[in-house]
């Protein structure tokens, strides 16, 4: 079937601004494949289903709006304090000298180019595949366009259990930086890794990372999306989780214009756990889109989705989280709760919560809520001489709490607690 | 001794309808005593509470109220905790995600900073908290729960006497105190009311029943009824009317 002619128009500009990059032949075949599926589908429109509360223009614009640079003042990056291993990229380019050596025991980490520029590698069976199963029943054309267009980004593979995290930032220098990352992630049987990301990246960044997670296997995830107000993301995290596996990821996003953060998940190993969970506060000109698609197709696996957002000054809040059980996955636990807190009578939030359910012994759960600040309990807390503002702040922090405690290490979620406290303070003046 | 509590002629009003509830209200609490006012449902007794401690939706129409002879009627209501002023709720609020001691933590420095006063140290705090939940027989899982959640009755009773004991107000009103509790949490509640009493603090005692009052004697109690303070006596006020009733005396008033 041909492509309305406002899809065609819109992917083809897009097209035009954009270059395969080089790499080995397995490389250039996998990326000429994704942008053949990229014409079939097109870039989004607003008038998709999927895309009818998040406006996908200034993502499919062939240029970048720009973004001014924020001043944090004397505040520490977030994740400073943890010992980890630092792989740093400059408005999506990786920075050797900024990075520390990409050696850890336990890991084996390469640049995503070097991967590429590689006859035989090992990341020619994974880069592009998951995101290509991610595909099906709902198209995500920004991850396909990628796959194909991707310049930088790393390859990980974890073999044991890593003796450190490894930490992703993105540095953000040019007001019209344009970034495409795309990193793979390998877990082996048995082995283990933490994945940290933090960082306003690029202008407008677009980044798509794919976690094969083994049998055994564990995958720990914790994001930071903030700082620079006027950014642009639209991220990708593809997972397929073996048997008995654990994929943990969570993500705080504070600030940013636009922001759709896009996660597909498929066990195909029995007894697997994965949790996605989300926080984010947003104020003034925020609009943070959580799309969550969950496909249980093997038995015993629990998933479980939690995301929270607070909002105000005219701040959006979207979530579109399905749950789908394939015939089959008998025993599956599902379970989805997305809210919202608003602060205002200006601000909104739109949620799509889905179940679909092909199994007939399974357990699953979604809710929504939206709320405003609880009157009694900031009167109850200011009676006792808390002034208003801490008050308001404490019941934000708690009506988060249950998205951050799904972080498991205390160190990073005290870390992530900070940078909220100091988003917070921020909006005090 | 001084008027810690100074209401004068106070009127007032639901902010969203015309329903004048307090039509006049003159009353001292000095520093030092113990207060109570008793009367009927509906007699305007919790709204004066509410009143002083300055929650939304109510809009005084005249009169005043003073701490040591400072207005409060203008102040928001940290700035009124902060001058001295605590009132312990007749259904303390239960507060998901907020620990109870970070609640306290934070109350108390806020106050602190408020008066100009250095925060208290962790390890100072702890120590305090410790030793005043242990008089109310307050356990260190509670103290760790969220505010109030999952607190029974008398449990959050408790909990609103600690706080006040963590606070150390002027000024210490009670809401009906007494409801939801059975005579051995009454009894506890009671004696860490009795066990703050000093003479640089005032007390007002707001109950339905003369009960609390067996266990909180009081040296002043008053009647209120639609809206204004009928009598006032000595404790023996309280016991008439637990054998008469409120009818007699609103119609001896009359």
């Amino acid at each position: 079937m041909a492509l309305p002619q406002v899809k065609e128009t819109a992917t083809e500009a897009k097209l035009a601004a954009l270059s395969i990059p080089e790499g080995a032949a397995w490389s250039t075949s996998i990326r000429e494949d994704a942008l053949a599926r990229l014409r079939k589908v097109g870039l989004p429109h607003r008038r998709d289903e999927y895309w009818k509360w998040t406006k996908p223009d200034s993502l499919n614009a062939p240029e970048p709006t720009p973004a001014a640079l924020f001043d944090a003042g004397g505040e520490n990056p977030v994740f400073d304090a943890i010992d980890r291993l630092k792989v740093v990229f400059v408005d999506g380019v990786f920075d050797p000298e900024a990075s520390d050596d990409l050696s850890l025991t336990g890991l084996e980490i390469t640049r995503l180019s070097d991967a590429m520029a590689t006859d035989i590698h090992w990341a020619k069976d994974l880069y592009g595949t998951l995101e290509a199963r991610g595909q099906d029943p709902v198209a995500r054309p920004f991850a396909i366009l990628n796959t194909a267009f991707a310049t930088d980004g790393v390859v990980i593979r974890a073999t044991g259990k890593a003796e450190k995290p490894v930490s992703l930032i993105y540095r953000h220098q040019s007001e019209t930086s344009d970034a495409i990352l795309h990193h793979v992630i390998k877990v082996e049987e048995g082995a283990e890794v933490t994945v940290l990301e933090n960082g306003p990246a690029a202008a407008r960044f677009n980044k798509v990372m794919e976690v094969d997670v083994a049998d055994t296997g564990t995958f720990h995830h914790v994001r930071a999306q903030g700082r620079d107000h006027e950014r642009q993301a639209v991220t990708h995290l593809f997972g397929r989780l073996g048997e008995r596996s654990t994929f943990k990821s969570f993500t705080l996003t504070v600030n940013g214009v636009l922001t759709r953060n896009e996660c597909v998940l498929e066990f195909t190993g029995d007894d697997a756990t994965a949790h996605v969970a989300g926080a984010s506060v947003g104020d003034g000109k925020f609009h943070d889109d959580d799309t969550v698609f969950v496909t249980h197709d093997a038995e015993r696996c629990e998933s479980r989705q939690v995301f929270k957002k607070v909002l105000r000054n005219g701040a959006i809040g979207v979530f579109q989280g399905k749950i789908l059980v394939k015939e089959g996955a008998q025993k599956t636990d599902g379970y989805q709760i997305s809210q919202s807190l608003l602060l205002d009578d200006d601000s909104q939030f739109l949620a799509k919560p889905e179940l679909e359910i092909y199994a007939d012994d399974v357990a699953c759960s979604h809710g929504s809520t939206t709320g405003a600040i609880d009157e009694e309990a900031l009167f109850y807390m200011r009676a006792r001489g808390v002034p208003h503002h801490i008050a308001q702040d404490l019941l934000v922090l708690a009506f988060l709490a249950e998205a951050i405690e799904e972080i498991e290490d205390q160190e990073l979620a005290d870390d992530i607690l900070e940078r909220l406290d100091g988003w917070l303070s921020r909006r005090r003046g | 001794m001084g008027n810690m509590l100074e209401i004068k002629n106070l009127h007032v009003k639901l902010e969203e309808e015309d329903k004048q509830i307090l039509k006049g209200v003159d009353l001292n609490v000095e520093a030092g005593k113990v207060h109570a006012i008793m009367g009927p449902n509906g007699s305007g007794k919790s709204t004066l509470s509410y009143v002083l401690s300055g929650r939304d939706g109510y809009e005084v129409t005249n009169g005043s109220a003073t701490l040591l002879g400072e207005d409060i009627l203008g102040m928001e209501p940290e700035e009124r905790a902060a001058a001295g002023v605590f009132m312990a709720f007749q259904y303390p609020v239960e507060i998901p995600g907020v620990g109870n001691m970070t609640f306290m933590r934070t109350a108390l420095n806020a106050q602190r900073k408020a008066r100009g006063e250095d925060e208290i140290s962790s390890a100072d705090f702890l120590k305090l908290v410790r030793e005043r939940a242990k008089e109310l027989k307050i356990d260190a899982e509670m103290l760790k729960r969220p505010v109030n959640v999952g607190f029974s009755g008398g449990e959050k009773k408790r909990n609103e006497i600690l706080q006040m004991a963590m606070l150390e107000p002027k000024m210490c009103i009670l809401d009906e105190t007494d409801s939801g509790l059975d005579v051995d949490a009454m009894k506890l509640v009671a004696q860490g009311v009795n066990a703050l009493r000093s003479p640089d603090r005032g007390f007002l005692v707001i109950t339905h029943y003369q009960r609390l009052l067996d266990h909180i004697e009081p040296d002043v109690v008053h009647i209120m009824s639609e809206g204004r303070i009928i009598k006032t006596g000595g404790p023996d006020l309280a016991l008439e009317v637990e054998r008469n009733g409120y009818e007699n005396l609103k119609a001896e008033d009359a």
